[in-house]
């Protein structure tokens, strides 16, 4: 039977998999650059790009590796291009020295992260919050990640197209944590149309070349090293670097440097802070969850209210930096926060850590066996614990 | 000479960055400075052109040139060039690498990138030793030679870099010393010119740690080691390999002008698609 492929109000209408979403998402995202290699169960992205980009202009490359495929996409935004990988476990562990490197000299590139059952090899068709730290702390040194993440293909597709803006805006690599379950499952998607999609450019330097300073540290931390070939020549390393872009070994050079990288993540958290409520008003007792485990939270709160418990339910839409400040204000009746992950507990330590001012008790709820969590389980634990 | 200074003067960020991070008498300057020329005498704007390295002594280079420069992580110069390249196929994108960052962690991109034949530079500085971590063994330290790491002499094989850029696909490979300059001028002037994958391997001399630990303390001893054991390529043809033992053959390995430039190809492609997508 076709498929009505519009909404009434125009809108295309698609039955996708998550990682097909992704692939919209970018691409309505302005994404002109894809360079990746295989890897279950992301690898449908990476399928989709090869076929969508050139349509519109872009390029697709896959290369020898993630270590290649996240250089590449770095290279290519230095470039000026609005660049994308995506990949899985183990490939994100290759990546991650270069998601530092992009981060030190504040090129944007988006990375998807479909999570799998770890560690090593693990579960290749299986699904994983595993990589929730790994995304928060996989690069070495002192760095600030930002994270988003989705529990329904519609949300894989507007995850996409907010990373790109926000790693356009703040000038910075952003990741999208899905899960297997997420990237492999169909479901309605509900295309935008053009008009509707807000598209933050590459910034461009607005100063002669004689006065500019790629890494100046102005007020709102951000700085935007222009895209190669526009007339600004200077020095882009992932040594520790003065305004100028050249490596520096000076104490003031190198705090205000680490300083200014982790402040303009702080500074615009809330900008990047998406989260979406249920029942949270009252809520004695509130699950906190995302992408796969959220879908399992939303059944468990809908089954506890119809049993008349006051339970809530915080589903969030990035992970990094984390939001507590919404945490807070959910929690602010709750006795008990119930963390529910498809992993042995990662998300649970902000958690704790946003809640330690206060006498709520923090419970995991976990399910690590490739399986998504089921509200039963969530609802089962609940029972036990109050 | 007062000329020819000022002209390399223009390419440098002299008045902000150096003096260098190289020892006296290392051959990295010499192989600089011959890439300036070469520059100079294509007369390729310098906006137009991209230099990219990785890591190591070698890789300090972009920091003093006054082009767009990317300094990255180690070896990984080259999926990064490829990156920038095919985002902006207009640019010139040369790829500065030494011996260990090009074929020891960054091989498997280097014989990919010959593969591809996409039209980037590679300059690949071989001075057969890790001069920036401080002498250790690399994958082109001769058998029996001293590193750090092999205090007893070497028992790994080292690889020949332009044997693997032949077989790996790249379509110019040149080879040359720091003893040579103006052929080395001339090799990555063609190397420049070539549309394709590029590569030119210039023997360097690392005095500080492959010269001290290896009994040639003197750069300019090194020097007269590299100019002694040049045999050109049509010389070396006519000899034995017991003969061509420890020798340095030079010469421009392959020019091949017929196979597929890639980023040609992914432009051709994009060209078909997006006219049948209605220009969309
Ligand atoms: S250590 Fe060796 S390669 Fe490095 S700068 Fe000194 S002489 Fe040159």
């Amino acid at each position: 039977m076709p498929l009505n492929r519009f909404t009434k109000d125009g809108h295309p209408i698609k039955f996708v998999q998550g990682n097909e979403a992704v692939v919209w998402g970018a691409i309505h995202a302005g994404c002109r650059f894809f360079a990746g290699y295989p890897i279950t169960p992301s690898t449908e992205i990476a399928e989709g790009m090869a076929r969508e980009l050139p349509k519109v202009g872009g390029v697709f490359i896959q290369m020898e590796d993630e270590i290649g495929s996240i250089a590449a996409i770095i290279g290519a935004s230095a470039a000026g291009a609005k660049a994308m990988t995506a990949t899985s476990g183990p490939g994100f562990s290759l990546m991650q020295e270069n998601i530092g490197y992009a981060y030190m000299t504040q090129l944007p590139i988006v990375i998807v992260d479909v999570q799998r059952g770890g560690p090593s090899t693990g579960l290749p068709t299986k699904l994983s919050q595993g990589d929730t730290m790994q995304a928060r702390w996989g690069t070495h040194g002192d760095y600030t990640a930002v994270a988003l993440a989705a529990s329904s293909v519609q949300e894989a597709y507007e995850a996409t197209i907010r990373a790109f803006n926000l790693a356009c805006k703040l000038s910075t690599p952003v990741i999208v944590l899905l899960d297997e379950l997420i990237g492999h499952m169909r479901e309605k998607l509900v295309l935008k149309k053009p008009e509707e999609i807000h598209e933050e450019p590459r910034s461009f330097p607005t100063v002669p070349p004689e006065w500019y300073l790629p890494y100046d540290i102005p007020s709102d931390f951000i700085a935007h090293p222009s895209p190669f070939g526009e007339g600004y020549r200077y020095s882009i390393t992932g040594l520790t670097h003065d305004r100028a872009g050249f490596p520096t070994s000076i104490s003031a050079e190198i705090t205000e440097r680490l300083e200014a990288l982790r402040e303009k993540i702080v500074v615009h958290k809330q900008e990047i802070w998406d989260w979406k409520e249920y029942y949270t008003g009252d809520a004695r007792i509130l699950i906190v969850a995302y992408g796969s485990a959220a879908r399992a939270a939303r059944g468990a709160v809908e089954h506890l209210r119809r049993k008349r418990f006051k339970a809530g339910f915080l589903e969030l839409k990035s992970i990094w930096p984390f939001p507590d400040g919404p945490l807070l204000s959910a929690a602010k009746h709750a006795k008990y926060v119930f963390v529910a992950e498809n992993c042995m507990g990662q998300l649970i330590h902000p958690v704790k850590e946003a809640l330690a001012g206060t006498h709520i008790r923090v419970v995991s709820v976990t399910r690590y066996d490739g399986h998504p969590l089921e509200p039963a389980q969530i609802v089962h634990a609940i029972k036990e614990e109050i | 000479m007062a000329t020819q200074l000022s002209e390399i003067h223009e390419y440098l960020r002299w008045r902000k960055r150096f003096p260098t991070v190289w020892c006296a008498g290392c051959g990295i300057g010499t192989i600089m400075n011959n890439m300036l020329h070469a520059i100079h005498d294509l007369q390729i704007p310098k906006d137009d052109i991209a230099l990219i390295s990785g890591i190591g002594c070698s890789s300090r280079m972009p920091i003093y040139v006054d082009f767009n420069t990317l300094h990255t992580t180690h070896g990984r110069a080259l999926p990064f060039a490829i990156g920038v390249k095919l985002a902006r196929p207009e640019m010139t994108v040369i790829v500065v690498s030494g011996d260990g960052d090009g074929l020891a962690i960054g091989g498997n991109h280097f014989i990919h990138a010959c593969r591809r034949n996409i039209d980037i530079t590679m300059i690949l500085i071989n001075n057969s030793i890790y001069g920036m971590t401080g002498g250790q063994v690399a994958p082109t330290t001769p058998l029996g030679a001293r590193a750090h790491t092999a205090p007893y002499g070497n028992i790994d094989p080292p690889f020949d870099a332009v044997e693997l850029a032949l077989a790996a696909g790249a379509t110019f490979v040149a080879r040359s010393t720091t003893y040579h300059i103006i052929q080395n001028i001339n090799y990555i002037k063609k190397a420049l010119q070539h549309k394709g994958f590029s590569v030119v391997e210039i023997i360097s001399q690392c005095p500080t740690l492959y010269g001290r630990l290896n009994g040639i303390p003197d750069p300019r001893d090194m020097l007269l080691w590299e100019k002694e054991n040049a045999v050109p390529l049509a010389k070396a043809k006519k000899m034995s390999p017991e003969e061509l033992k420890g020798k340095i053959i030079t010469g421009i390995f392959r020019e091949d002008t017929q196979k597929p430039e890639y980023t040609e190809q992914v432009y051709e492609l994009i060209r078909k698609l997006s006219k049948s997508n209605g220009g969309k």
